[in-house]
């Protein structure tokens, strides 16, 4: 299958300020993608460029093998098959939630649009709310709207900003799967950007960090989170430290001792930053490689540790719910590293 | 910038026109006649003015404050009724008002004589106030403009989250201490904007000051320019007129620097009505009432009593002439205005650059110009215009046309647009505001041409503000005195013109039915504001 959305080396210049920065990316047909990254990085200008609201400076998009998108030309947005979600939902207050789903089926005929706001309706969950108006429903039922509105008329390519940002955390989460199932029930790719990584976890099948208009990595959730490639994602995404360690002989050599690992096989020796995840640190009494506990929040399912070690570098931990440590106590810990991600610490790590 | 843009930028300029005429005025100092002005008249002016906007000031944030202390928190017999009634001062143009309680206060009026009836006393033998009188035009315009106090600064006490009031009580304040420490502080720059508005009035007001005899710039000015004939002396005490309009301005940018941090979290719940019974019921009721009463029951019930007196002149063809007439000068001047206010806001919308949007700013500070600076900064121009020309088309054509400009409706028309732009922008601009960028930006992705957004989305939208707009102007073009004197074509009348020449020639029961005309239509945006209002308060839970 040919490649949906392919954005070659793009740079976004807005009033002169250089704002996405030779940015590559591609989604195959079907596919969720999410951008993730701190505001200001660029991640929702760049979906806008995507929409055809803003030119780009310098490479192309191509959609469905075709440039919508480069420094000589730009298609208007209207002719691009692009859907579009914002944050506010951007319902037309004066329409009913049928009249607002049909304002982009408009050209067919008149029985096949009561049809698809039916078949959508029914599908989000809301049919029978063909006559209500947007100011008459809550938040999450505005939101479904506006996404049935997006998908009326079966774009090509959905593009989502920050679509969830203005609804609470629990809604967030409800949404967030209901949405994933609906596009892959119309078969529609989708781009969607926010700040928060539960929502990418939950939607996306490809996701990366973007940080002053670079991508970092475009990869599954999976290997975003346990294999990230770079310290700007290892510290965007999940909980974790990173420690100082020394690779010699193959071996890395830091406060937890000397760790053995297949990841080390091929690093020539260097000092480097390596990354501890709550879920590589196990508290076991028996071990004899003691910690301090110096803080603890309850999370509910479980509690979130912060460990001192013996050089006094701070790791987190994860332990159950029902017998709480007190702080200060001293316990013992083992180390499993299931994955070994390590960066070389001469290297500067912003980007330019 | 593009010719689009370009022109969009002239238009703004030229509204700014009489702004800039006498302001320029003011860089070129006549130093005689100014000489001659400060020796004779202007220290009286300034006198009358400073007494006038202070004794206002107090007198409007009095009524309007603790009308919508009442109203915002308080739930006694008649809340809701008297919610709007509050309001229908705003149909009285204060000259009228002025009319008819000179008509009741004075020595023929009905009041005196009950006083001598009972006393058995007659004239000169009591002592009653001469509502002729500067106090009189105090009273007068206290009682006519605290609305726009009251408006502003209820809609400022509900948004208050009743958690300040509240958690000020918590730390053991008495009510009392409560409004004056929390919520008295957090509305205030909303009564300062409500004060600077009702000022603002006062300034502008010509009709109550000439009719109650009070020297003040604006008489001054017409009887420079009329009775002396000196056009000069008219532009420099327009200028002054001009610089106590801008400390005022300045004074409201002051007092509203922190507004900012005074915005509350559009989530809190509008307050809590607390019940009131007994006397405090009576008291409160009395405190709206009041004002109700005195600036448009008593009113509004001798502008009645005049039109059944003088009914003849609801039969009169002439009277309906001059009805229509004001309605088509005032639809004509509020469709010019409305489209000129969606011109200048879509373009600002478009292409928001700091000149033009300087240029709209100075478009729309109309409202701020009395009505009397207008025309004579619109009639210097305008008078040039016509001169060059008759001497072109005399000695090109040997013909002369007449005062194209200056002599015709067309200053008129231009003089209500400078005056009332301001109004129709905002109004067009509010509306705007509710179509957010990324609903253009939806439609667009959904498919759809600009056209079929400006159909679709924006006029429907748009609707109810062009109307509120047209309507405004419309009701503002005809309460008009003082530019309308100025400027009108000979034999020209306005329904406003014809119930001020009648008071002036003491035939005050004859103004009465144009008088109650321009009251009736005023009422219409009332209305209006008060449904408008109404919804608001439904919305917010009551």
């Amino acid at each position: 299958m040919s490649t949906l959305l392919n954005i070659d080396a793009v740079s976004i210049q807005l009033s002169g300020d250089l704002i996405v920065d030779r940015l590559s990316l591609s989604l195959e047909p079907g596919d969720i993608g999410c951008l993730l990254g701190p505001s200001g990085c660029g991640k929702t200008t760049l979906l806008r460029a995507i929409a055809g609201f803003i030119p780009v400076s310098g490479g192309k998009i191509e959609l469905h093998g075709t440039t919508v998108s480069s420094s000589q030309m730009q298609i208007p947005t209207e002719h691009r098959e692009v859907g579009m979600m914002f944050q506010d939902f951007s319902l037309f207050p004066h329409l009913t939630v049928a009249d607002n789903i049909r304002f982009g089926i408009n050209r067919l005929p008149k029985k096949q649009q009561e049809e698809r706001v039916k078949e959508l309706l029914i599908r989000i969950g809301l049919n029978g709310y063909q006559n209500r108006y947007p100011h008459e429903l809550s938040g999450g039922q505005q939101q479904r709207i506006a996404l049935a509105r997006a998908l009326a008329p079966k774009p090509k390519l959905m593009l989502l900003d920050e679509p969830f940002s203005s609804l609470d955390a629990e809604l967030r989460e409800v949404l967030a799967h209901d949405v994933r199932r609906l596009l892959k029930e119309e078969g529609i790719t989708a781009l969607l950007v926010t700040h928060d990584q539960q929502e990418a976890f939950a939607m996306a099948d490809k996701s990366g960090v973007m940080y002053s208009g670079q991508l970092l990595q475009w990869e599954t959730p999976y290997a975003l989170y346990h294999q990230p490639t770079h310290q700007l994602v290892a510290d965007f995404i999940g909980r974790g430290v990173l420690l100082n360690g020394e690779i010699r002989e193959h071996q890395l050599h830091c406060a937890f001792g000397v760790i053995e690992h297949s990841q080390l096989h091929n690093k020539p020796d260097m000092s480097v930053n390596f990354l501890v995840r709550p879920d590589d640190v196990l508290i076991n009494n028996d071990s004899s490689m003691q910690a301090i506990v110096v803080g603890c929040g309850f999370r509910g399912s479980h509690y979130l540790y912060t460990l001192e070690l013996a050089d006094t570098s701070h790791v987190l931990a994860v332990g159950p719910s029902h017998q709480p440590l007190k702080t200060g106590e001293q316990i013992g810990i083992d180390i499993d590293f299931d994955h070994l991600v390590v960066f070389d610490s001469s290297l500067c790590e912003l980007p330019d | 910038m593009n010719r689009g843009t370009l022109l969009l930028f002239a238009v703004a300029v030229l509204i700014g026109l009489p702004l800039i005429v006498v302001a320029l005025s003011l860089l070129n100092p006549q130093w005689d006649t100014l000489q001659h002005l400060w020796q004779t008249v202007i220290p009286e002016y300034i006198g009358h003015s400073v007494i006038l906007l202070f004794a206002v000031g107090t007198g409007v944030t009095l009524l309007g404050v603790s009308t919508a202390w009442c109203i915002s928190q308080y739930d006694f017999p008649g809340w809701r009724w008297l919610s709007w009634a509050l309001l229908l001062p705003l149909a009285m143009p204060a000259y009228i008002t002025a009319y008819t309680y000179t008509s009741l206060l004075d020595y023929a009026g009905p009041v005196q004589g009950v006083i001598r009836d009972i006393f058995s006393v007659n004239i000169g033998e009591y002592w009653f106030p001469q509502i002729r009188s500067l106090n009189g035009a105090i009273f007068v315009l206290c009682i006519v403009l605290y609305p726009y106090v009251y408006l502003i600064t209820r809609s400022a006490f509900m948004q208050q989250s009743t958690t300040a009031f509240e958690s000020a009580k918590t730390l053991g304040a008495s009510s009392l201490r409560s409004f004056w420490k929390v919520a008295l502080p957090l509305a205030r720059p909303a009564i300062a904007t409500g004060v600077t508005l009702a000022l603002m009035e006062t300034l502008a007001d010509y009709g109550t000051m000439e009719y109650f005899g009070v020297t003040v710039f604006t008489t001054g000015i017409f009887r420079t320019w009329y009775g002396i004939g000196d056009a000069q002396g008219a532009l420099q005490l327009s200028a002054l007129l001009l610089v106590f309009v801008i400390i005022l301005i300045m004074v409201e940018r002051y007092s509203r620097r922190r507004a900012r941090f005074y915005q509350q979290r559009s989530a809190t719940k509008p307050p809590q009505r607390r019940p009131l019974s007994g006397w405090r019921a009576a008291l409160a009721s009395l405190v709206c009432w009041l004002p109700v009463v005195l600036g448009f029951v008593i009113p509004a019930t001798q502008l009645l009593l005049w039109s059944v007196q003088k009914s003849e002149i609801w039969q009169q063809s002439e009277f309906w002439m001059l009805t229509f007439n004001t309605l088509w000068l005032g639809l004509l001047a509020a469709l010019i205005t409305v489209t000129l206010a969606l011109w200048l806001a879509y373009g600002r919308r478009r292409h928001p650059t700091r000149p033009l949007r300087a240029a709209i700013s100075l478009a729309g500070m109309g409202y701020a110009i009395p009505g009397i600076v207008i025309a004579v900064g619109l009639l210097s121009p305008l008078a040039w215009l016509d001169n060059q020309i008759i001497a072109i088309s005399e000695w090109v054509f040997d013909f002369n046309p007449g005062l194209l400009f200056s002599g015709t409706v067309i200053a008129l028309l231009f003089a209500y647009s400078v005056r009332f732009l301001s109004v129709s922008l905002q109004t067009v601009n509010s509306g705007l505001e509710q179509i957010t960028p990324q609903m253009d930006d939806t439609a667009r992705t959904l498919g759809a041409s600009g056209k079929r957004i400006l159909w679709r989305v924006h006029l429907p939208l748009l609707r109810s503000p062009l109307l509120a707009a047209l309507i405004l102007v419309l009701v503002d073009v005809m309460k008009e005195l003082p530019a309308t004197l100025v400027l009108r074509p000979f034999d020209f009348n306005t329904l406003a013109v014809r119930a001020f020449e009648m008071a002036s020639d003491e035939r005050l029961a004859d103004a009465g039915p144009p008088a109650l005309m321009i009251v009736a239509v005023g009422l219409i945006p009332v209305i209006m504001l008060s449904r408008a209002l109404r919804s608001k308060t439904l919305k917010a839970g009551e």
